[in-house]
């Protein structure tokens, strides 16, 4: 049977290249790179180099580059860090948008219950968020607006130089979730006044368990693990060298190509895009037509349920991913097809379709064949 | 998605028995909710058996919904087919999740969308017909209309909450 992965925003096999790198140094580099011997040493320069290959990617100086465990860290160490070190300035409130990830999300609600005003920006049917709304939400309490870069569900690219313009006007702290972005797109720090950034590792191409957060230089934030005073002071835990290492590997392999292969895949996108909306009736695009990951599909094919498309779908070798209620734990369906103003018939059937560096033509004609007959089964069974 | 299903299950998702409509039903049953995204509809034909009792001869369903939602409606039209009312009503969502080979936990309440929409048929069909409803059977029947209002209710609620975020 054919195995299809179009599943390329959830996580990335591992680059061969990378992984090259990463056995060598789990072999080679095992030291503590807190340590003063050699091999402690050597450790430690293998980290600073990899900082600041990373930090050169989104033109930042290697110190504000703090490594964590994952995206969900880098996106709490910066909701919450940022937060606490707020209040000790009399500042209680934060906006994050209505499509952000989760992490940001219930890390955001989670303030709440401590005492802290939480707004969240809404967002037009696209998923881009109000600018308009955004500045008037701010006050003298803000202290942070959290706008993910590109959305994980319906791959949305934000314009994040007008929000960061917006946040360094009113002088309140910008932070974005980059996990879908960083090394795909272009991202300058500094052009687009960003004074936090999220990103990690496994969603290009590098090894799991590994992602870092950007901290501008003088940005105020208190770390939420407490140590040995790792990476400032903010993250206390013993590095994790040979993963920080083929993350950076895997960062610069992803810049370097970014530029051909996004070409590549937006050709294919669209090819794909364009055949499902005009060969299955009854089906939409959800995010922007144009302004969305090189790789990210969403669709909503009406009348039939995400997780039964999903699992037929898998059946014949071809893995993607939903937005539907009942693959979630609240049975409610996707928050961001909701906050586009989706109905829940249409958010519930809902299809993410990643594309990725293995994708090739033909498997995305076998997908497409096997939808058209699965939605047809599937509506075959359907009162809708 | 892990392996979440039953083969049991799995099959019955894949070749569903008995999905359809049928035009000139006794009985039509609807259950669940849109916003949950689980909508079944069941179709009754009765008839009667050897012994001259009323059976249900023959039943179809209409399901939009997950796995485990549709192999449930699968797995109930087989079961009722030839039982009477009362044999019928007897009919629960643990035999359904039994012949199913067990659901994982979040999707038991799919098993009682089978069930709901049974009662809902042979409850609308005794009150066409103008007969006794049994009270276990009105009982069930408010139940189920009270609990779509409140899924409603947790709905406009929820879109109240995404509205209240927008402000």
């Amino acid at each position: 049977m054919k195995k299809i992965y179009l599943d390329y925003a959830a996580s990335t096999p591992i680059d061969p290249r990378v992984l090259k790198v990463l056995n060598s140094q789990l072999k080679n580099n095992f030291a503590n790179s807190m340590s003063l011997h050699f091999f402690g040493q050597k450790a430690a320069l293998a980290v600073e180099e990899s900082r600041r290959k990373i930090a050169r990617i989104i033109n930042a100086k290697e110190d504000e580059i703090i490594f964590t465990s994952s995206a969900t860290e880098s996106n709490n160490l910066a909701i919450k860090g940022v937060a606490f070190a707020a209040k000790k300035r009399g500042k209680n409130h934060l906006i994050v948008s209505s499509i952000e990830h989760d992490c940001v999300l219930e890390s955001a609600k989670w303030l709440k219950t401590q005492g802290f005003d939480v707004s969240f920006l809404s967002v037009d049917k696209f998923g881009f968020v109000n600018l308009e709304e955004l500045e008037k939400l701010i006050n003298k309490k803000t202290f942070l607006v959290s706008v993910i870069h590109a959305n994980n569900e319906i791959g949305t690219i934000q314009d994040i130089t007008s929000i960061g313009r917006i946040c360094r006007k009113k002088g309140v702290y910008f932070h974005t979730d980059a996990a879908q972005s960083f090394a795909r797109e272009d991202i300058d720090v500094q052009k687009m006044n960003i004074d936090l950034l999220t990103a990690s590792s496994h969603k290009i191409y590098g090894p799991k368990g590994i992602a870092f957060l950007y901290v501008k230089k003088g940005v105020l934030i208190e770390p939420i693990l407490h140590g040995g005073g790792h990476e400032n002071g903010l993250r206390s835990s013993t590095l994790n060298v040979p993963s920080i290492v083929g993350f950076a590997a895997a960062a610069e392999i992803m810049r370097k190509e970014a530029k051909k292969e996004n070409k590549r895949l937006k050709k294919l996108r669209d090819y794909m895009i364009k055949k499902i909306l005009t060969t299955i009736p009854r089906t939409h695009l959800n995010g922007h037509p144009e302004r969305r990951l090189a790789n990210n599909i969403n669709i909503s094919f009406n009348g039939v349920e995400g997780e039964a498309l999903v699992m037929e779908l898998s059946f014949a070798g071809v893995a993607v991913s939903t937005g539907s209620a009942c693959s979630s734990k609240n049975l409610m369906p996707s928050h961001v097809l909701c906050a586009l103003g989706l109905p829940p018939q249409e958010a519930h059937g809902s299809l993410r379709i990643s594309l990725g560096r293995d994708t090739k033509k033909e498997e995305v004609d076998y997908t497409i064949s096997v939808l058209k007959k699965t939605v047809e089964r599937l509506r075959k069974i359907s009162p809708f | 998605m892990k392996n979440l299903y039953s083969k049991k299950t799995l099959k019955h998702f894949r070749s569903p028995h008995n999905f359809g409509e049928i035009k000139d039903a006794d009985a039509i049953g609807e259950a669940g909710n849109i916003v949950c995204g689980d909508v079944m509809t069941l179709y009754l034909k009765m008839g009667k058996n050897k012994k001259g009792e009323e059976i249900i001869k023959e039943a179809k369903f209409k399901t939009y919904g997950c796995v485990a939602a549709i192999a449930t409606s699968s797995v109930i039209t087989d079961l009722v087919r030839g039982k009477t009312i009362e044999e019928a009503l007897k009919i629960s969502k643990d035999e359904i999740v039994k012949i199913l080979e067990g659901l994982p936990p979040i999707k038991i309440h799919c098993s009682v969308l089978a069930t709901e929409a049974l009662a809902e048929a042979i409850y609308q069909y005794l009150l066409k017909n103008k007969r006794k409803i049994p009270e276990d059977l009105l009982k069930k029947h408010q139940i189920i209309e009270k609990s779509k209002n409140l899924i409603e209710e947790r709905y406009q609620e929820w879109i109240k909450l995404q509205n209240a975020i927008k402000k």
